[in-house]
């Protein structure tokens, strides 16, 4: 038991956070759009889920903040609330605060510590300048909203005790409530004055079903609590049926407007509130009389049929908005049901088992070879295809588009540039590309730290832009998109652009540049990402917060991926980030050297050319082809590796790969073709090792080294170029 | 079986026993508007009603909504104190418009 509502709990918490994504996502878009009935509408959903979820758990302290939140939400639907600058701001910090709420109340089951009770007092009171001043007003009940009709007298009735109309749903029941129950609850609230049970519903026996609700109840009832307390006690019931509470002292027009809005005639519910004392019969008269008058306003008497035809158009009306809000919550039910929640690990475990079956997978396809018995070898020629969609169709599964990732930039960009006092727009595109959820979660904070990092210190203040004649309002953008086998992600800034040669003078301070090299500015722009260059002294425009940028490139490169930046004077910054799409299962093109094979992430592969005997000789002396006129650096597998035992084929092959805009040769004996390649990671002793990035098993039972083609990209372009500047400095 | 009925001087008497609630609804509705369709006066022993709830109410109402409508008559007695209790609550004695009176154990029907 204890258990299940723990998994119901964290479940909750989960949801929470959703919600809370979604409510802030919406507040950021109402910014922009402040009319959107929609959006405000998903805001008030949201805050009300998380506000009637945590009841159900008992966890008052979320409930009792929600609720304000709720409240002053429903005046905004309700267009008594404008949507303005300060009350969206108010409203995503209630939000933070509603998160930290749940993660401390909800997931740690703690106390809130003294700084964020402060915040919370500090929110109540600005929210409550938005809330309903002259009645606690709640939504979990429909509320009368007080707009004065313009004949009305609008005189106070002069009764002291609340009004409340109940009509129960016909469903209620079914749903396993007693309408009975509630009058019992309410009664312990205050005290019931007068009850009038109305089942004027009820239909012929022969229609009627036992278990439908077809009751309502008319209630003076005499209480000192607020109104949000009272709407509180039909909580559940509130599917479906009308529920009218008017406080004491309403305007009379509010009950003319509930004696209209109900299902019985107006005589009928005229009587009762009289009888009840809700009304006197003074109060009646004046009030329906008045209400008849401001129908026709020429003074003629409304003929009874007119009233009869009126009256259905309000019932009409009634329906239609019941109606409306059932399809509404049925829509929302439908959505939530096209997705399954998932605990990761099961994920992982199937992927993991589909990596074993891609493994197994080949072992058959090897010894179908080996028999070499056609029919055998079809058939697992049409296993491995069905393997491999199995394969991608389970790494989909963990495939998130970036977009999420994305938008939560919205918020930061909004919040980082008012307090810089910089007007920065963000520019998201090509949210819909995907990649893996374990990338996605760890590419958050060096995201997140570029992206301040360019609003900080990229991006000019405004007077400045305006200055140089630029258009005052920055841009910021985030952009992804997939590229051959990685998925990169640009962070794009119009802002004054790197000082080339004050990180140039920097580095030979530092002793990373050799006082006469001429490194290009591609290389100049990336020794931001060295270690030394993490101080906020030591570069104007880049740099600064809590982690350097080395922090981010090692982060990224423990991700298997590579940073690179762009930049111009004047017009910007462009930095990217390439990611590998995902972390566990890869095409890749094996290759032998000796006995060993190694593995080349196909993505990678351009080209397999033949090393001639010509090129063998030139290889002694330099370390680059010629490619079609092309200069090709290339790594001999068999020296970098330093593999032994005597070449047993006949002429090597180059297989050309490419990796960030650069194409290197490596050097192997064998081309076994297209493999389908397992990562497994290696051991925590081989994390230094340069040049391999994993593992993984053949068919045969063998293991293959897979190599890090970015690294020996680089390793070869740089020994060629230091092979170049060497000679140049001999000659 | 929940409602027995015994004819006493061409009146009939109902007496029913157990739960009146959304469990019985149905079958208590359907015996007891088979009931009301015989054209005599009756009388509905409630004083064995161990619980009753708005379900129970509602088939109340109904059989007294019929009884009014066919021009005959109904009459509940012997009110349980589950019973009492609801009617209290809902403030529907007087629609009923029956004496009534606290059963005691030994007191059953008038």
């Amino acid at each position: 038991m204890s258990l299940d509502l723990d998994q119901a709990l964290q479940t909750y918490i989960a949801e929470a956070r959703e919600l809370l994504q979604d409510m802030e996502d919406s507040l950021l878009r109402l910014e922009v759009d402040p009319n959107d009935a929609d959006t405000i509408g998903a805001i008030f959903r949201a805050a009300h889920t998380i506000k009637g979820s945590a009841g159900l758990f008992g966890l008052d302290p979320i409930v009792s903040f929600t609720h304000i939140v709720e409240d002053v939400l429903d005046r905004v639907r309700d267009g008594d609330v404008v949507i303005e600058a300060n009350l969206i701001a108010v409203l995503l910090e209630s939000g933070d605060h509603m998160l930290h709420l749940v993660n401390v109340v909800a997931a740690q089951g703690e106390k809130l510590d003294a700084d964020a009770i402060a915040r919370e007092s500090s929110l109540r009171i600005r929210l409550q300048a938005y809330q309903d001043t002259s009645s606690d007003s709640s939504h979990a009940v429909q509320v009368e909203a007080e707009i004065l009709l313009q004949s009305s007298g609008g005189g106070l009735v002069e009764t002291d005790n609340w009004h409340i109309s109940l009509r129960f749903g016909q469903n209620v029941m079914r749903d396993g409530m007693d309408p009975l129950s509630f009058l019992r609850y309410l009664s312990t609230l205050g005290e019931i004055v007068s009850i009038t049970t109305m089942f004027d519903a009820l239909p012929p026996a022969d229609e009627m079903d036992a278990e439908s609700c077809y009751l309502g109840f008319e209630i003076d009832f005499k209480s000192d609590a607020d109104k949000a307390t009272i709407a509180g006690v039909f909580e559940f019931a509130r599917e479906g049926s009308l529920i009218h509470i008017l406080p004491p002292h309403s305007k009379l027009t509010e009950y003319v407007d509930l004696i209209r809005s109900l299902p019985e005639s107006e005589t009928r519910l005229g009587e009762i509130l009289v009888t009840t004392g809700a009304l006197t019969q003074q109060e009646l008269e004046a009030g329906l009389s008045e209400q008849q008058i401001s129908i026709h306003p020429d003074g003629s008497t409304t003929p009874l049929g007119e009233i009869l035809i009126e009256q259905r158009s309000v019932e009409h009306e009634v329906v239609q908005a019941a109606l409306d809000k059932q399809t509404q919550s049925k829509d929302s039910k439908n959505k939530e049901n096209r997705y399954i929640r998932v605990h990761a690990d099961k994920l992982d475990e199937l992927i993991t088992m589909v990596g074993e079956l891609v493994i197994a997978g080949a072992g058959v396809s090897l010894l179908a070879q080996r028999v070499s018995d056609n029919a055998l070898q079809e058939a697992t020629s049409v296993m491995s295809g069905l393997v491999e969609d199995i394969r991608d169709g389970a790494l989909r599964l963990r495939m998130v588009p970036i977009g999420e990732t994305f938008n939560r930039f919205q918020r930061v960009v909004r919040d980082v540039g008012r307090e810089l006092g910089k007007d920065i727009e963000l520019i998201i595109t090509g949210a819909d590309t995907e990649l893996d959820k374990t990338v996605v979660e760890k590419i958050g904070d060096p995201l997140m730290h570029l992206v301040r990092n360019a609003m900080d210190h990229g991006i000019e203040s405004a007077s400045i832009r305006q200055a140089v004649g630029k258009s005052v309002k920055g841009t910021l953008r985030l952009n992804a998109y997939h590229d051959s086998g990685s998925i990169v992600i640009e962070i794009v800034d119009d802002g004054g652009g790197l000082n080339r040669d004050r990180i140039l003078k920097k580095a030979r301070e530092r002793g990373l540049v050799a006082p006469n090299a001429t490194p290009s500015d591609q290389e100049i722009y990336n020794m931001i990402f060295e270690a030394g260059f993490s101080t906020a002294e030591a570069v104007t425009s880049l740099s600064g917060r809590g982690v350097g940028m080395d922090v981010v490139k090692r982060n990224i490169t423990a991700l298997r991926g590579t940073v690179d930046l762009d930049s111009e004077v004047g017009q910007g910054t462009t930095v990217r980030i390439r990611l590998p799409l995902t972390l566990a299962i890869i095409d890749g093109f094996l290759v032998g050297v000796g006995k060993s094979s190694y593995i080349v992430p196909l993505d990678m592969v351009q080209e397999c050319i033949e090393l001639t005997e010509s090129d063998r000789q030139l290889t002694r002396d330099r370390s680059y082809l010629n490619l079609r006129g092309e200069v090709l650096p290339f790594v001999i597998l068999r020296d970098h590796f330093d593999v032994e035992g005597a070449t047993q084929m006949r002429r090597e092959n180059v297989v050309v790969v490419s990796c960030a805009g650069q194409k290197a040769g490596l050097v192997v004996e064998e081309l076994m073709g297209e493999f389908q390649t397992v990562i497994k990671p290696l051991g925590k002793i081989f994390t230094n090792l340069r040049g391999i990035s994993g593992s993984t098993i053949l068919g045969s039972g063998e293991v293959a080294l897979i190599l890090d083609v970015p690294s020996l990209v680089q390793q070869a372009v740089n020994r060629e170029s230091l092979h170049v500047s060497t000679k140049q400095i001999m000659h | 079986m929940p409602i027995n009925s015994t004819n006493k001087n061409g009146q009939s008497l109902l007496h029913i026993e157990g739960d009146m609630t959304i469990y019985t609804a149905a079958d208590m509705k359907n015996e007891l508007m088979t009931h009301m369709a015989q054209p005599c006066e009756r009388e509905v022993d409630l004083s064995e009603v161990s619980d009753i709830d708005s379900a129970g109410l509602q088939i109340l109402i109904l059989a007294k909504r019929e009884a009014e409508k066919h021009g005959t008559s109904l009459r509940l007695t012997g009110h349980s104190r589950a019973v009492l209790d609801v009617l209290d609550m809902c403030n529907l004695a007087s629609y009923f418009g029956d004496p009534v009176v606290l059963s005691c154990n030994e007191k059953k029907g008038q």
